[in-house]
């Protein structure tokens, strides 16, 4: 399993690498979202620094969509999906190691949208430990339920608009957790954000769990 | 994409499961008595639970006429939770080859779209009520929150169930759904209860039986309970009587459309009569009338 989710990440990883749409779309597209919260906010400085935290995980939201859109187009196009089956790969594996790579694209994103939250919002991180912890269990979970819902959605006529109705409710709890948990980190107490990260570490098992359980049904019949 | 994809369901699917199975023949039949007696009881314990809200009960010193909603508003909320539970389950036993039968997807279908309705009026009556108790229509409390988020949860199922698609692609992939929407709920119970909590708490508990209700309004928040429950299984019941007749539809619409046609054009189809009369379970009883003054037409 573990060594199938290498194999599946690997590729993932380098098709992105070689397309090079995470970097001249997702990206800038996260900038973009970062910079009309401020029109929106009206450059009210002390209202951008106080919201910080959810304008962010508001921006990786909308970013992560798009990633699992490109994961899941990966494996639709060319009958890529059927030659997968074919590969003889461990389900779970493949679900490991598609998270694995929309996980690392979206840690990618998420450091340099950090760097640009410091810089336009003028926010100051007290808690390392805490935003690093918070991103990582965070990223783990939007990867792992926006993986499920990629496949779900993949191969269907109208998957582009049921993507985010499907998975923008399932990852509200994150966006939650980790704004709150942010906030603690920002210019709150630390020690503040432990439940907040203990569910999103929740959410990210739990999720993993599911994944690793039904991907193969998925991958099954479609 | 398609000639792999029917092989392979073929194979392993057929010997395991199929729609022929015992599992779905087992329900599959609604025994036809069953509806109506559950329309009529609900309509009598509705009838109850009015008198005994508008009627018996009193107004209470905290909420005035308002308290009145306590017949209505826990009730619904249960029963629409109790409805996603319903899909939940069938979701999952659609999921095990073992117990996969299309009558469980089509459960599945039926109590979420009358758990939409029943989470819709959970919203609704739960506004009137805090607009009395708290000012405000609405506010961002816990409860609230997470009542918002269940209704587009399965807002999102109900959308991917009308989704064209092969039959079988979208009941297993509407079952996965309906899973990870239902294990989204905990967490999202959790995620804003500690949020902030402003909803009252439990009006009622077990161990301590009249913590904050009168006898009165015990017995009308039962009585809630019990028509609520009877509407959401006549409802349900219906629902899945539609959902059956549609499949009913599909599967044998085009062979009576070109049985009829062939019968037009005086080809006699040896086909015919064994596929018009194949189906034989007793629960349609409106889709009946089109499907025979087709097949009693041809002859």
């Amino acid at each position: 399993m573990w060594r199938d989710a290498v194999l599946v990440a690997g590729k993932d990883l380098r098709i992105e690498a070689r397309s090079r749409v995470a970097t001249n779309q997702v990206l800038p597209f996260a900038f973009l979202v970062l910079i009309l919260f401020a029109f929106a906010l009206d450059t009210d400085q002390r209202a951008l620094t106080r919201a910080a935290a959810g304008l962010y995980w508001v921006a990786v939201l909308f970013s992560t969509l798009l990633a699992i859109q490109r994961s899941a187009a990966i494996e639709s196009a060319d009958g890529a999906r059927d030659q997968l089956r074919l590969s003889g790969l461990d389900p779970a594996g493949v679900f490991l190691g598609k998270v694995a790579a929309v996980a690392v694209q979206l840690v990618a994103l998420e450091v340099l949208l950090g760097a640009g939250v410091v810089v336009l919002y003028n926010a100051s991180i007290r808690g390392v430990g805490l935003v690093v912890l918070t991103c990582a269990a965070a990223t783990v979970g939007l990867a792992a339920a926006g993986t499920m819902y990629g496949a779900l959605a993949a191969g269907l006529k109208v998957r582009e608009t049921l993507l985010p109705l499907l998975l923008l409710p399932v990852a509200a709890p994150v966006l939650l957790a980790a704004t709150k948990a942010w906030q603690a980190a920002l210019d709150g107490v630390p020690a503040d954000g432990a439940p907040w990260l203990r569910l999103l570490a929740t959410f990210a098992v739990i999720y993993l769990t599911l994944g690793v359980l039904l991907f193969g049904s998925l991958l099954e019949e479609s | 994409m398609t000639a792999p994809a029917t092989s392979s369901r073929t194979a392993p699917g057929a010997p395991a499961s199929g729609d022929g199975a015992p599992a779905s023949a087992r329900f599959r039949s609604v025994p036809r008595w069953v509806t109506p007696a559950l329309g009529v009881g609900a309509l009598v314990a509705s009838a109850a639970a009015v008198v005994q809200g508008l009627v018996v009960m009193g107004p209470t010193t905290n909420q005035g006429e308002y308290s009145r909603l306590l017949v209505v508003h826990p009730p619904v909320a249960t029963v629409s939770y109790v409805a996603f539970g319903v899909t939940a389950a069938a979701s999952l036993l659609y999921l095990i080859p073992r117990t996969r039968a299309r009558a469980w997807d089509q459960l599945a279908g039926a109590s979420a779209e009358v758990g939409v309705v029943f989470t819709v009026l959970t919203l609704v009556t739960g506004s009137i009520w805090g607009h009395s108790t708290w000012g405000v229509w609405w506010t961002w409390d816990a409860r609230l929150t997470a009542s918002a988020l269940l209704l587009a949860l399965f807002l999102g199922y109900l959308a991917l169930r009308r989704v064209p698609a092969e039959e079988t692609v979208r009941a297993k992939r509407c079952a996965v759904a309906a899973l990870i929407a239902v294990v989204d709920v905990p967490i999202d119970h959790y995620a804003t209860s500690w949020w902030r909590t402003l909803h009252q708490g439990s009006s009622i508990s077990l161990t301590q039986p009249d913590k904050h209700v009168d006898s009165a309004h015990a017995v009308g928040l039962l009585l809630g309970f019990v028509a609520m429950a009877l509407a959401y299984a006549w409802l349900v019941t219906q629902r899945y009587r539609v959902e059956r007749l549609e499949a009913r539809y599909e599967e044998e619409g085009l062979s009576l459309a070109l049985d009829a046609r062939k019968a037009e054009g005086g080809v006699t189809a040896p086909t015919g009569p064994s596929d018009a009369t194949g189906p034989s379970d007793a629960t349609g009883t409106s889709g009946d009338p089109p499907v025979g003054a087709l097949s009693g037409e041809r002859p």
